[in-house]
């Protein structure tokens, strides 16, 4: 097969030609709308990311052209790769969906549901997903899980209670920085992210864990409690630095800078990552060129923020009189 | 009457020495090998004796080792799982402490035929003084040129050396075992790439169970054809087993596949009968893992033929009305035995050995872990029943590794077949804490299944 040979896959009923060695998961995203599985732990930029959240998982009801035969288990679609004639179920497939079901319901049962208080909420694929797939009651009625706050950074705050264990900040600080020094330690539902020996971790590039991460398990503690996101309007900008590309998203409030992030796709994936200065140290609005507002999509509770007319005060009978 | 194939030397005294394993026939398939044999002849002679992985999943050895990629100048590497660590499964210990040697022999035959130089025995962190044995076993060997550059002047090079865990029962999963092995964290890989392309080290790597290694020595001596002249159909040669629970003689048999379960329970060449004249309730046939069989379910099967110690056998009926012989585990629980507790036990088991990398394993197994402990101390809801097949069915094939599957085989089938006693214990809850159910009734399997 030549290089640019493309290979068919069929998900939901629409079909897309790839290059081989394309994951289900990445067809799906060229296919776009309702076929794309979610993904909490697959980050296409991080090397062996993927398989653990098994929130992914598709039915294939055709292996491919020269073997029909479907596949018996359920495939986690960020990792399996596509073959000629592959045809995929996703949401038309009902054990696709009472799969997923399971496993949002198994991620949230130690999941402290704090989203009230929670920094992540707007913007938290777990809520996400949830929402979308999750029941809106628990069968769950033991003590949940609960750990410690700890400051595993000057300015990163892990609350290991709200963890769902995608790894994703794992492989960031594996293949971003030149030092391993944090990993997963224990085992089972007590698993826990930490760095064993109770230390900062220090390096131009760790910002980014807070960025990877698909919960509130990790967050920017100088945007801490500062306010909700979606008060915040999110603005493209960017900076001269050595370090990193510059390009970032400033979360303003009216002429502040609350906090910077930086630029998610569609799927909520950082493309250029960004270093610690920038994200933490430059919150002065002259330091960066604003190109403009964010693009967020219509659904997202962030748009909200958007209001185009003035919100007419209440009138009360005092105020008639 | 059994021919023992492994065990054949085991009375012997001091069997565990190299020079009395030597006396008695030791190494005499290293010489076969590698003087008269190709390694290709090995693999060619292991497809003929049809031997099958025995640590649980029962796949073909010699349809393993000829997946087995062979790149130019790549290392391969075999490696020994001998991290027994499945509740009712003690064979591979057994056999490791008594005759050490034998282990050591298989490897060797066994490296050569795929060519492998580095070879690992991972042996589990719990049998330190097991790892002992094979140290000075393995020193023994190197000592008498049966290891080492060169051996027996054939130009084959093999090293080996065992590796002990550090108290999981995830890395007998063998992309974990290679993980741990590795140095990192015992987490199974994604398959693919699986092992036979990109193993240890990224290089390609067989693993095979204690058992099934051993078992290459007398394939080698006697031949393939000898080998699966014992037993039946695809189940060949004999198979360790490792009896435990209310029977009369618990401890490791060797068997023929193919004696029937009624045989190997009741005879006194085997487990002797149930203790103290009770009745059977349950069995357990392959370890913890496996589903568990009521007791008009163990020597008949379903159709009511007799159901015999085979792979094919013990899996008639499918999950239904059937089980897996697994690694060999055989638990025997007489009519005293509390199934939910039974159940709970297993729970707790898998609960504590989820390596917590995918979510449905990490969550699923302490969740059901805390439902069955209900149940149990008498606190469950009749509602419970129906959510511990929910949570089952949630795991039961949609983790990475089979450890999620191992999980909730075991709670499954407790439902499936003695759903009446988990609705005792929950109608019941003060008196379930004093008094055993008793057997179940055979009409409760017949109204489930339909």
């Amino acid at each position: 097969m030549s290089e640019d040979a493309k290979i068919k896959v069929t998900i939901d009923g629409k079909t897309i030609e790839v290059a081989p060695g394309t994951t289900i998961l990445n067809a799906a995203r060229q296919i776009g709308g309702d076929v794309v599985p979610p993904a909490m732990c697959y980050y296409s930029s991080l090397e062996g990311s993927g398989g653990k959240c098994r929130t992914c998982l598709v039915e294939v009801s055709k292996g491919s052209e020269k073997d029909p035969r479907p596949m018996p288990k359920l495939v986690v679609s960020c990792s399996t790769m596509v073959m000629d004639g592959m045809e995929v179920k996703n949401t038309s497939s009902e054990r696709v969906l009472d799969a997923r079901k399971g496993v949002v319901e198994f991620l949230l049962i130690n999941h402290p549901l704090d989203c009230p208080v929670c920094d992540q909420a707007g913007e938290c694929h777990l809520q996400d997903l949830a929402f979308e797939h999750g029941l809106s009651k628990t069968r769950y009625e033991f003590k949940r899980r609960e750990f410690d706050k700890v400051d595993i950074g000057e300015y990163i705050k892990l609350h290991m209670t709200r963890c769902i264990l995608c790894y994703r900040c794992v492989y960031t600080a594996n293949q971003l920085t030149d030092s391993r020094e944090h990993g997963v330690l224990k085992r089972g539902d007590a698993a826990e992210i930490g760095t064993f020996i109770e230390k900062n971790l220090k390096n131009d590039f760790i910002g980014n864990v807070i960025d990877v991460c698909p919960v509130g398990a990790l967050t920017d503690k100088t945007f801490r409690f500062r306010s909700r996101v979606w008060y915040t309007k999110p603005v493209d900008a960017h900076c001269e630095c050595t370090k990193c590309s510059g390009n970032a998203v400033l979360w303003m409030i009216g002429d502040e800078i609350s906090r910077v992030t930086a630029r998610k796709d569609a799927y909520g994936e950082v493309k250029e990552f960004i270093c610690n200065e920038c994200r933490f140290d430059k919150k002065d609005k002259n330091q960066w060129t604003i190109e403009g507002p964010r693009k967020i999509s219509r659904h997202s509770v962030i748009s909200a923020n958007h209001y185009s007319k003035e919100i007419p005060k209440h009138t009360t009978l005092l105020n008639k009189a | 009457m059994t021919r023992k194939l492994l065990l054949e030397n085991d009375h012997i005294e001091g069997i565990r020495s190299y020079d009395v394993y030597r006396k008695n026939g030791g190494y005499r398939s290293v010489e076969k090998a590698l003087k008269k044999m190709s390694p290709d002849d090995i693999v060619e002679e292991v497809k003929k004796s049809g031997l099958r992985g025995r640590g649980g999943a029962g796949f073909p050895t010699g349809m393993k080792w000829s997946f087995l990629a062979k790149p130019d100048g790549v290392p391969r590497h075999l490696l020994c799982n001998a991290d027994e660590s499945e509740p009712g499964t003690f064979k591979d210990r057994y056999l490791m402490e008594r005759i050490p040697h034998l282990l050591i022999e298989g490897m060797i035959v066994s490296s050569f035929a795929l060519g492998a130089n580095q070879s690992y025995i991972y042996i589990r962190g719990e049998y330190m003084y097991v790892l002992q044995i094979l140290e000075k076993a393995i020193q023994e060997a190197y000592a008498n040129g049966w290891l080492g550059k060169n051996i027996l002047g054939s130009g084959f090079d093999l090293d080996l050396a065992v590796a002990p865990g550090a108290g999981a029962y995830i890395c007998g999963e063998e992309t974990a075992l290679i993980e741990s092995l590795e140095g990192k964290r015992g987490n199974p890989r994604m398959k693919p790439p699986f092992p036979a392309v990109k193993g240890l080290w990224q290089r390609p790597t067989v693993v095979n169970n204690v058992e099934t290694i051993a078992a290459v020595v007398p394939i080698v001596n006697d031949g393939g054809d000898e080998y699966a002249k014992i037993g039946i159909g695809r189940s060949t040669g004999t198979k360790l087993i490792s009896a435990s629970g209310n029977i009369n003689k618990p401890g490791v048999y060797e068997i023929d596949l193919g004696v029937s379960v009624e045989e190997f329970l009741y005879s006194d060449q085997y487990c002797g009968g149930m203790k103290n004249g009770k009745k059977l309730k349950a069995c357990v046939p392959g370890g913890s893992s496996v589903p568990i069989l009521p007791h008009f379910l163990v020597c008949k099967t379903a159709t009511g033929t007799d159901r015999l110690m085979t792979y094919e056998s013990l899996s008639e009926g499918g999950f239904e009305s059937g089980s897996m012989l697994g690694s060999g585990g055989f638990i025997v629980y007489d009519e005293d035995q509390c199934i939910v507790r039974n159940t709970w036990n297993f729970a707790r088991f898998y609960h504590h050995e989820s390596c917590g990398q995918c979510s449905p394993c990490r969550e699923g197994t302490g969740w059901m872990k805390k439902v069955l402990h209900n149940i149990e101390i008498g606190k469950g809801k009749m509602e419970d029943i129906d959510l511990l097949w929910d949570i089952q069915s949630k795991i039961e094939g949609n983790t990475i590794c089979p450890l999620g599957d191992a999980a909730a085989w075991p709670v499954a089938a407790a439902i499936r077949h003695f759903r009446e006693e988990f609705e005792w214990h929950v109608k019941e809850p003060s008196l379930s804490q004093t008094q055993n159910y008793g057997l179940i009734s055979e009409k409760s399997f017949v109204t489930e299944s339909v």
